[in-house]
């Protein structure tokens, strides 16, 4: 499973903000692969430091925020040793982003075509003509009626989900390896969501890219995504392929997030959300971030903090049932914890 | 009917005091670390004690005419030196510390008292009142600066209680349209419907509720404005307009030391430095407050 | 936006009009008979009357302001008390002076503000930064006519550099321009200052970053277009203001423009000239402020249609 070429691999990357003095570890170690032309979601509640992980790829984490250790190595080569000038050529051109609001996300000032033909000029060197063409060729691409008119206008007189399609087509515009979408459909409504994820795995088909898709909503990762890392406080719990991740989830935390969700294939009883809250950055669980919440958690889980560790089949997790020093019920070991629906 | 009024609205209004209260002590907590605003404040309270205080300390005459030292610079015995009828600067300007401030605070006192209720009403009733008032306050906006005091002034004749009354003249504005403003936002809130909903009446929700919420950009307003307020009254009396000789008044001074800006440039020098001191105190005070006040422009 | 700009003129009719009646009120408020004033104390009946006759003072009010309304729509404000001549001879020349002196000076805040502001913001909490918001805090708590007696002190009394009084020559516009405009600079630089930190922030910056855009491009082509909308708004206000603020610099650098005038003219009770100088200014402030909300609104149409 694992002999495919990975085009990023994230290596126990670190990002803190410092605030009034006191570091806060919002991405405290996170190492993740994506595979080349594959899907990879990135899944966690808000405040897991998914979307900081996402910034940190391309280094768009300011003031008071600083990337303190790990690598990204991008095509083998380490995104953090670039100067910045380097990594500006990679910005919007190897690697592109969107974000999750699209509202404000487009510079009010400037209009559609001027906005796409930015980065053609930059990384390609377009100039009007041959930018606005090319501009006219992408909105069409993202299925946005009547382009001609589009590209001369201005944000305001489009709505979320065609100025998420411009988003779209502006990320595209120099045919990126890697597109990083930023919860891309979490601001739009119900209709839009599915239409604007369909297009960008039409995209992804269509030019051979790379996608980390972050979101919080695991239908989204169902429907789109290849491999799914799950984050909790700031790291990775669980790596998977999103088989493996749906059918059988191994990690306490990943297993609780989907006894909260309905489903459909089984009946079931209730839902249960996962007890207890994410502890607050400052005041971090000494052992496994998730012990305090955890319905297996020992002593082990609470004091010492598990590694993210192979598991077999390409599948990494960080808990401690999975390991031999595991030291609760040995029946938990066997059985694993499983989803409620398909309870013994 | 009135009494399950006023006790729904008071559950309600108790939901909602939770987080203002909080908020109260961030803004405190803000304040405190806000050191510019501190000195602000301090030095304010400072020149407070000074304009009481200092006018029984100080050894020379104020206003006594005294020709054989006139024009002396500063020294030992007159440490601003003398102005033009031998008068010690230094103790000119410790008398007129209190008329400096008297007009900064009354001033805007007054326009408080007539603005804040014009622009409550406006925004709370709307229509044809609101439209009504903010015409009216549209026409004196229309005066720009020192101009609608000195039209004011013009009118009035020149005196000290007329130069208050001129720039609380021109405070009013001011103070009804951000009164106007918060009203309308407060209006928007649910909780003001829900309270009208069970029976409270108009006064009830304006002092009970949009009162409190209207405060607080209020008193920063009122804070910057007594800065301005000094300014333009300074400047009245600089052409004349305001207090009249032999009143301390520093802009009157600084009027007085133009004519011997070549002999004695001291006596133009530190009535300015006077007002500056001032001034700036209330305008670092009142940045200070609407920072704490509104955390996010800090950032 | 048609429609905007013909509202926005239809409000400016019951402004024009209150400001036109406060302005002809000015001396029907003044305690005394305006023909007694015009007359002066000790003017004997007969002449009183005369000046009535002849000023329509014995007409109703409503009258009386018609015509006070339908003369100065033609720059007819009557005969100066002092000399007799019309008012017009009096204000037109020293007119030009005062806009001149206000326009200098708004150009002259707007360069520094700007500057002090962008630079300000781009070097936030830098010692450059702090020490462009210590000056501009003084600026902005300096009163312009001390500011204006201490230029005079050092530059032309000390250095002899510039001419300490006047109008014309360059080594006269200097001092001025410093004096009424500082004040006006410091204000539009922490204005310009808080609107580009706050656009900073804005998710479409970071869009613009994700798009490979080199820093340089990002703050001078992204953010400040759009930090500047909000500051355009005050650039209006502070041109009023400057106009006003003439009648201090002119008294300081004994300029005869309309702001001299025009204290001359309160001091003398020499009520038409006061009428036609406190009127042109805020018709001339109100109109500036449309042209600013004009442009604000079209700016601003970009970010929302509401």
């Amino acid at each position: 499973m694992k002999q495919e070429e990975n085009i990023l691999e994230v290596k126990d990357l670190r990002t803190s903000f410092f605030i009034e003095g006191e570091e806060v570890k919002a991405v405290d170690g996170v190492t993740f692969d994506v595979p080349k032309g594959q899907t990879l979601g990135i899944v966690g509640e808000s405040g897991s430091g998914k979307s900081i992980s996402a910034l940190s790829i391309l280094q768009l984490i300011g003031h008071p925020g600083k990337i303190v250790g790990g690598e990204i190595n991008f095509k083998g080569e380490n995104l953090l040793d670039f100067s910045e000038k380097q990594i500006r050529q990679i910005r919007g051109n190897k690697i592109s982003m969107i974000f999750q609001e699209p509202m404000t996300s487009l510079n009010p000032t400037y209009t559609v075509g001027q906005q796409i033909r930015e980065a053609l000029k930059i990384h390609q060197g377009l100039g009007k003509q041959k930018g606005t063409d090319k501009a006219i060729e992408l909105l069409e691409l993202v299925g946005i009626p009547s382009p001609q008119k589009r590209v001369t206008q201005y944000p305001f007189e489009l709505s979320g989900g065609m100025r998420q399609r411009v988003m779209i087509a502006m990320a595209l515009a120099c045919n990126p390896e890697l597109l990083i979408a930023d919860e891309p459909t979490t601001a739009l409504d119900v209709t839009i969501q599915a239409q604007i994820l369909e297009l960008i795995k039409e995209l992804q088909q269509e030019i051979g890219m790379s996608v980390i898709m972050i979101t919080h909503d695991l239908g989204v990762v169902a429907e789109t995504c290849d491999y799914v890392a799950v984050m909790y406080c700031g790291k990775v719990v669980e790596y998977a392929d999103v088989r493996t991740l749906f059918k059988n989830p191994r990690h306490p935390y990943t297993v609780g997030l989907l006894n909260s969700l309905p489903r459909s294939d089984v009946d079931q009883e209730e839902l249960i959300p996962i007890k207890g809250t994410v502890p607050p950055p400052h005041d971090m669980p000494e052992g496994c971030r998730f012990a305090p919440r955890c319905p297996f958690a020992t002593d082990l889980c609470h004091n010492h903090l598990p590694e993210l560790k192979d598991v077999g089949d390409g599948e990494q997790i960080r808990c401690w049932i999975y390991t031999d020093e595991w030291d609760g019920d040995p029946e938990v070991k066997v059985y694993e914890p499983e989803r409620t629906s398909e309870n013994k | 009917m009135n009494q399950t009024a006023g006790e729904a609205s008071e559950t309600l209004k108790e939901k909602q005091e939770n987080p203002k209260i909080k908020s109260l002590k961030d803004f405190y907590k803000r304040l405190k670390k806000n050191i510019p605003a501190l000195i602000g404040f301090y030095t304010i309270v400072f020149l407070v004690i000074v304009s009481i205080f200092g006018p029984m300390l100080t050894v020379h005459p104020y206003d006594t005419v005294n020709l054989s030292d006139r024009l002396v610079g500063p020294s030992a015995e007159y440490w601003f030196g003398t102005d033009h009828m031998g008068r010690d600067i230094f103790t000119r300007i410790i008398h007129g510390m209190s008329l400096t401030l008297m007009v900064g605070f009354f001033s805007v006192i007054l326009g408080g008292v007539v603005g804040v209720p014009l622009g409550i009403v406006s925004g709370y009733y709307g229509g044809r009142l609101d439209n009504l008032i903010m015409r009216f306050m549209d026409v004196l906006l229309a005066f720009p600066g020192i101009l609608l005091a000195l039209a004011i002034v013009s009118v009035l004749g020149g005196s000290l209680q007329n130069v208050i009354i001129a720039v609380a003249i021109y405070a009013i504005p001011g103070f009804a349209r951000i009164a106007r403003g918060s009203t309308l936002a407060t209006k928007k809130l649910e909780y003001v419907d829900a309270i009208k909903a069970l029976g409270a009446t108009d006064n009830r929700v304006i002092f009970k509720h949009i009162m409190p919420n209207v405060l607080s950009p209020l008193i920063v307003n009122a804070t910057l404005y007594i800065a301005t307020a000094i300014l333009t009254a300074a400047g009245l009396s600089f052409l004349g307009m305001g207090a009249q000789p032999p009143t301390p008044e520093w802009g009157a001074m600084l009027n007085d030391g133009r004519d011997y800006m070549y002999q004695a440039g001291h006596i133009a020098f530190f009535p300015g430095v006077a007002i500056v001191v001032v001034v700036l105190a209330f305008n670092i005070f009142g940045d200070g407050l609407r920072d704490a006040l509104d955390p996010k422009m800090k950032k | 936006m048609t429609t905007f700009i013909i509202r926005r003129l239809l409000q400016l009719i019951p402004v024009l009009i209150g400001v036109t009646i406060l302005v002809f009120s000015l001396m029907h408020l003044t305690p005394g008979n305006p023909a007694m004033i015009l007359a002066g104390e000790n003017a004997p009946d007969a002449t009183v009357q005369a000046i009535e006759q002849r000023l329509g003072l014995n007409d109703p009010l409503p009258i009386q302001y018609f015509n006070f309304l339908a003369d100065a729509i033609r720059l007819d404000f009557g005969v100066s008390m002092r000399d007799n001549l019309p008012v017009a001879d009096h204000v037109m020349p020293r007119f030009w002076v005062t806009l001149e002196l206000a326009i200098y000076s708004t150009i002259f805040s707007i360069f520094l503000g700007l500057i002090a502001g962008i630079v300000s913001a781009v070097r936030q909490y830098t010692i450059s930064d702090i020490s462009i918001m210590i000056v501009a805090l003084f600026g902005l708590s300096m009163p312009n006519f001390w500011l204006g007696l201490m230029l005079i002190q050092y530059f032309s009394i000390n250095l002899g550099w510039f001419d300490p009084t006047g109008w014309g020559s360059p080594n006269q516009l200097v001092l001025p321009i410093i004096t009424l405009g500082t004040a006006g600079a410091a204000i539009i630089a922490r204005m310009t200052r808080s609107s580009m930190l706050d656009v900073i922030q804005q998710d479409y910056i970071r869009t613009a970053r994700a798009k490979g855009v080199r820093e340089r491009y990002v703050v001078y082509k992204h953010a400040l277009k759009n930090a500047l909308i909000p500051v355009v708004t005050v650039i209006g206000l502070q041109f009023g203001a400057l106009l006003a603020g003439t009648v201090l610099t002119e008294t300081v650098f004994a300029i005869n423009g309309m702001g001299r005038l025009l204290i001359d003219s309160i001091q003398a009770r020499d009520f038409p000239v006061v009428q036609a100088c406190v009127l042109i200014i805020a018709v001339i402030f109100v109109l500036v402020n449309l042209i600013v909300d004009i442009s604000y609104r079209l700016l601003n149409k970009r970010i929302d249609l509401d």
